[in-house]
């Protein structure tokens, strides 16, 4: 619940940072706050109270085989939000870096990181 | 209860970061701070029985993120101190 | 002054459409059928204890693969848009000491490390993603410790494009060995025995090609985004 709402209020956060800031950077990082947030929520809406990681180990159960799925199945949390957050993670970082590679080439071209000074963009 | 108290310590901690990152004058500050948050939540996913995301967010959001980050910040800078002098 | 008025109007209206989600939510007690058939089918079919890899490699197979694509063109946009000078060695700052040091101990442990996280994908947590991320970081310390240090872009292109290929080769094998509606089934191969690390079919296979494909593209975009590039 608490980690839920420290999800939505850290993707407020970060849309209010790429709404307010001028640094094309800033807006970057604005970005990269939500995503994390993002996650968050993904993960807290998965989460099953009282239950362990989706990994069956001597901790869940000593049985084997298709027996351990069966007495595992009512001792873990959900396994689908944290496959998606997993790769959305990675996703991230390499859309980050497109967009930081692309600012890096609006810098050389305008000389400046500005967002106002890009006016011919502008609708 | 004392998890409760560390998941309120950790929202606490990663939300104040966040305004930082925000409002902070200087852009490396604001690097850092996002880092914050980023370390802040992966640990909030290892509380909430998510090790594999855990793992992966504390390499990538905390490490890989922030040097990305401070790579492009070097380009900006270096290309500006060039043309003053 | 409009403008932070409709800023902060769109802010509420964003905490408002959240609003419902925050008091309709309730931490459940019971895990829901479709996670609870995940949870069983990893165990009965695949003979793998880790669920969560299970979902990744298996059961959202096509989504994986998508999502490599999407990592794969991410990459080749940062290289696009900085291109790389050749000339433009010799500005990096070398090393301290001390770094040049521990990266020559490390660098090493962490490429092993790299290597063991994406191997025991699907017994211990970790996998293709975390490992190929965790063996970048390893280039990563050895290219801020010697300012010489560049990667061939030869061994990166071939090891992206063999993990890849093989990659698809293993998905088209379930299509060949199982019949239709089996790509990326990776029940061709033996299921082995539990907790072994030549079990779960074809998994540990698929996602070594995923991490080393991951590790090499982080590698390539770290390298592109630290040199000076951009023509001038």
């Amino acid at each position: 619940m608490i980690i839920l709402i420290t999800g939505l209020l850290l993707i407020i956060i970060g849309f209010w940072a790429m709404l307010t800031r001028k640094n094309l950077i800033r807006i970057i990082i604005g970005f990269a706050v939500m995503d994390t947030g993002i996650n968050i929520v993904l993960v807290a809406i998965g989460y099953v109270k009282g239950k362990t990681a989706p990994i069956i180990d001597k901790a869940v159960t000593m049985a084997q085989g298709a027996e351990a799925g069966i007495q595992a199945v009512d001792k873990v949390v959900d396994p689908v939000p944290s496959a998606l957050v997993l790769t959305a993670i990675v996703i991230g970082l390499a859309v980050t870096a497109l967009m930081l590679a692309y600012a890096i080439r609006m810098y050389k071209t305008g000389n400046s990181l500005d967002i106002d000074d890009f006016e011919e963009q502008k609708w | 209860m004392a998890e409760n108290i560390l998941i309120i310590v950790l929202s606490t901690i990663s939300l104040i970061a966040a305004v930082f990152a925000v409002v902070t004058k200087k852009t490396i500050n604001a690097i850092i701070s996002s880092g914050v948050v980023s370390l802040m939540a992966s640990i909030t996913f290892l509380l909430v029985a998510a090790p594999d995301v855990a793992m992966t967010e504390a390499a990538i959001g905390s490490g890989l993120t922030t040097v990305v980050f401070l790579y492009a910040l070097k380009h900006v800078r270096g290309q500006r101190s060039s043309r003053d002098d | 002054m409009i403008k932070y008025i409709l800023i902060f109007l769109v802010l509420i209206g964003m905490a408002w459409l959240f609003f419902p989600l925050v008091v309709e939510f309730f931490t459940p007690d019971i895990t829901n059928n479709l996670a609870a058939n995940y949870v069983f089918g990893s165990a009965a079919d695949l003979n793998m204890p880790n669920a969560v890899t299970a979902v990744v490699v298996t059961y959202r197979g096509l989504d994986t693969l998508g999502e490599v694509t999407v990592l794969f063109l991410a990459t080749a946009g940062v290289g696009f848009f900085l291109k790389r000078k050749k000339h433009m060695e010799g500005i990096r700052r070398p090393g301290s000491e001390i770094l040049k040091t521990g990266s020559e101990i490390l660098a090493p442990l962490i490429i092993i490390f790299g290597i063991y996280i994406f191997t025991h994908g699907h017994l211990t947590p970790g996998g293709g993603f975390p490992g190929g991320v965790v063996m970048a970081s390893a280039f990563l310390l050895l290219l801020m410790a010697n300012e010489n240090f560049g990667f061939s872009h030869g061994i990166i292109n071939l090891t992206e494009t063999i993990s890849g290929i093989g990659y698809v080769l293993i998905g088209i094998t379930g299509l060949v060995l199982l019949g239709l509606n089996h790509f990326l089934d990776p029940r061709w191969l033996g299921l082995g025995q539990w907790g072994r690390l030549f079990s779960a079919g074809a998994v540990p296979l698929i996602y070594s090609f995923i991490g080393l494909k991951v590790g090499a593209e982080m590698s390539g975009l770290l390298d592109s985004l630290q040199s000076d590039g951009g023509e001038q």
